[in-house]
């Protein structure tokens, strides 16, 4: 085990030091002491490593990570696993606006709520959210999948693409464009297995299904009124 | 033919045949009007403005003989590899999807030839456009297709976009018809869907965050890459002056000439400032800031000729961009294609419609057939030759205002044509020390 104090090592050190991992031989995980909010702690990876951070992450925690293991035993700011390719993004506490924002792929968990545009532009990212997220979450949402175990705020999966958002709880209202789907049992089973990796007791009977109504795929006048 | 007014017919001067024809097309088809290029619209620019050769007191170097340089050097202030150009003009970003993959093929090696560096566009980056550009920028927009680390480590610099002159303020589209099945996979977008890139980033908003993002991607990249923030024009002073305390190493600034490949008609002419003062505000800012010169300034927005390069230098640019005119040099709008733009209503010289993606000089197209006529060896060629004509107009320039190096030219070796440019540029109106609003000798 490695362990890397912030308060005495600056984030450049530690991305730096990350960055040298061999691919094939990474080597032992990786513990972030005091991180005290810094922002772009372990963001760039790009080996199979596991990093655990024991406290709050600032900004771009994680950001664009490719097949590493980073938990998180706080809350963390904005961005959080942003534009990520691969691997495993654990958050114990809360996380700031646009979570897994643009995320290509891996899967993104957060034990608590998520604030606004929760998987914005998201692009093939699993998400799972224990709590609730906040609004415009999904916003243009290309392709992946968003679980909210809670609820989801104002205009949830605005002119969505092709992702699909399943939530529990309630939905303060729908975007532009985003319409309820049935569950046909191919969601059923996704969602099991999405619940189960997250770590989640919830049921996937318990969830509704939203998606693209693909009305605005094309533009036509008659539907500019929907914007 | 068009029509010749007879003699005791007078055509509106608010409702002229332009206005009345686009009145009419809205009525009929109910959308705005969408097109690429840049605004069309007379505006002051550089040709508002005229260098002073050298004199009694500023002698000339000897064209042809003299050496006069012309290399520049982006990235100076924090990355640890500058890119080192061998020329002040660069390939604007263009994204694979609104072009060709042939037309980035031809930039890239036109660019290459000249030693100067060409742009990735939304939509990411592609293969052949990496293997074929020596110097690669690679574009940070904010829809992020095909954003990848990979490619972010690939790149040589990574270009921030804002916005971009054409549209200060609004996003992108890509018409259905230009999404290939190469183009959406690459956006992760279904086939032939209208694509609509977002206006602003997903994950940041104001000077604050992107102090923090541009530290992301520093840190992603471990600080080898020179980062540039591109904004359209419109706030200029104040969108370089943040974007120089959030950490920028280059700024790019592109004016309302700027092209675009889609937008909407009304956004291309009526928002945005010129490239003229947009500058200038650019370089008062950087001066202000005690920064010019160590963070590079790249305008764009209209530039055409080494006349209009050497302007944009002397005004205290360190390099220029060109869009729209590499696309002529690389066969745009040549008159080889007249009945094909005749068929689709147009004309050499006047077609716009990048967006139908039928473009008849196979450039702006996802056509199979058509972006096959283009060549992108004989392209390169021409976009080299090109650049090896700006080059020379740019030193024969120089040489007469007795300048060792391009970027020794300064406002002091241009005058003003008109009261506008003037007082846009703050350059001396010609023959006089008059600049609107600021006061002169004596006063």
């Amino acid at each position: 085990m490695n362990v890397i104090d912030l308060s005495q090592t600056t984030v450049r050190e530690l991305n730096h030091a990350l960055h040298q991992l061999e691919p094939t031989d990474p080597g032992p995980r990786w513990v972030v002491r005091e991180p005290r909010g810094a922002h772009a702690i372990a963001c760039g990876l790009r080996v199979p490593v596991t990093v655990e951070i024991e406290g709050h992450a600032g900004y771009y925690c994680a950001g664009m990570n490719q097949f590493a293991t980073v938990r998180v035993a706080g809350n963390v700011g904005v961005g959080v696993a942003e534009n990520m390719m691969s691997g495993f993004v654990h958050v114990h506490g809360n996380a700031s606006q646009s979570a897994g924002a643009t995320a290509h792929g891996g899967m993104l968990v957060i034990d608590g709520d998520a604030s606004a545009r929760c998987g914005i532009s998201m692009k093939g990212v699993d998400i799972v959210v224990k709590g609730s997220v906040g609004h415009m979450s999904g916003f243009m949402a290309q392709a992946g999948n968003l679980v909210v175990c809670g609820d989801a705020g104002e205009a949830l999966g605005d002119s969505i693409y092709e992702a699909r958002i399943f939530v529990r709880g309630k939905v303060k209202d729908l975007g532009a464009d985003c319409v309820e789907k049935p569950m046909e049992p191919e969601h059923f089973s996704l969602l099991k297995t999405l619940l189960e990796r997250a770590g989640s007791e919830a049921q996937p009977e318990e969830f509704r299904r939203y998606g693209s109504a693909r009305r605005l795929y094309r533009f036509h006048i008659d539907h500019a009124g929907q914007y | 033919m068009p029509l010749q007014p007879r003699p005791g017919l007078r055509e509106s001067a608010t409702f002229d045949r332009h206005v009345i024809h686009e009145i009419q097309r809205a009525a009929e088809t109910g959308i705005y009007d969408i097109r690429g290029w840049g605004a069309k619209r007379l505006l002051p620019n550089f040709d508002d403005l005229v260098f002073l050769g050298a004199s009694m007191s500023r002698y000339p170097l000897e064209g042809y003989r003299e050496r006069c340089a012309t290399d520049v050097t982006l990235g100076t202030r924090s990355a640890k590899k500058p890119l080192h150009l061998k020329i002040p003009v660069t390939i604007a970003g263009m994204s694979f999807g609104a072009l060709s993959a042939q037309a980035k093929e031809a930039l890239g090696r036109g660019a290459t030839e000249m030693g100067t560096s060409t742009t990735t566009g939304d939509g990411g980056m592609t293969p052949e456009e990496r293997h074929h550009s020596q110097h690669l920028v690679y574009q940070y927009l904010p829809s992020r297709y095909g954003m990848n680390p990979d490619d972010l480590r690939r790149a040589d610099a990574i270009e921030i976009v804002l916005g971009q002159g054409a549209k200060p303020g609004g996003g992108g589209m890509l018409l259905g018809q230009k999404i290939s099945d190469r183009v959406a996979e690459m956006r992760t977008l279904p086939k032939g869907i209208d694509q609509r890139s977002a206006c602003r980033h997903p994950d940041w908003t104001g000077p604050d965050d992107l102090t923090i993002k541009i530290e992301e991607l520093r840190e992603i990249t471990d600080w080898e890459k020179p980062i540039y923030v591109k904004v359209g024009a419109s706030r200029t002073y104040y969108d370089v002056a943040l974007a120089v305390k959030a950490g920028a190493d280059v700024i790019v600034v592109d004016g309302m000439q700027g092209g675009t490949g889609a937008t909407q008609d009304v956004f291309i002419e009526h928002v945005g400032i010129p490239t003229l003062p947009a500058l200038r505000q650019a370089v008062e800012a950087l001066n202000e800031l005690g920064m010019h010169r160590k963070v590079q300034l790249i305008v764009s927005g209209g530039i055409r000729s080494g006349a209009d390069v050497a302007k944009a230098l002397a005004m205290g640019a360190d390099a220029v961009s060109i869009g729209t005119a590499a696309l002529i040099a690389l066969g745009c709008n040549s008159p080889k294609w007249q009945s094909d733009y005749e068929k689709l209503g147009s004309a050499a010289g006047f077609y716009d419609d990048y967006q139908d993606g039928t473009d008849p000089a196979g450039i702006a197209t996802q056509d199979e057939k058509l972006a096959a006529r283009l060549d992108p060896v004989q392209g390169g060629r021409r976009l080299a030759n090109y650049l090896r004509v700006l080059t020379l107009e740019v030193q024969t320039l120089a040489r007469a205002c007795g300048k060792s190096h391009v970027l020794n030219l300064e406002p002091e070796d241009l005058a003003a044509l008109t009261i506008e440019a003037a007082a846009m540029a703050k350059i001396p109106l010609a023959g006089t020390d008059w600049i609107p609003g600021i006061a002169t000798r004596g006063v």
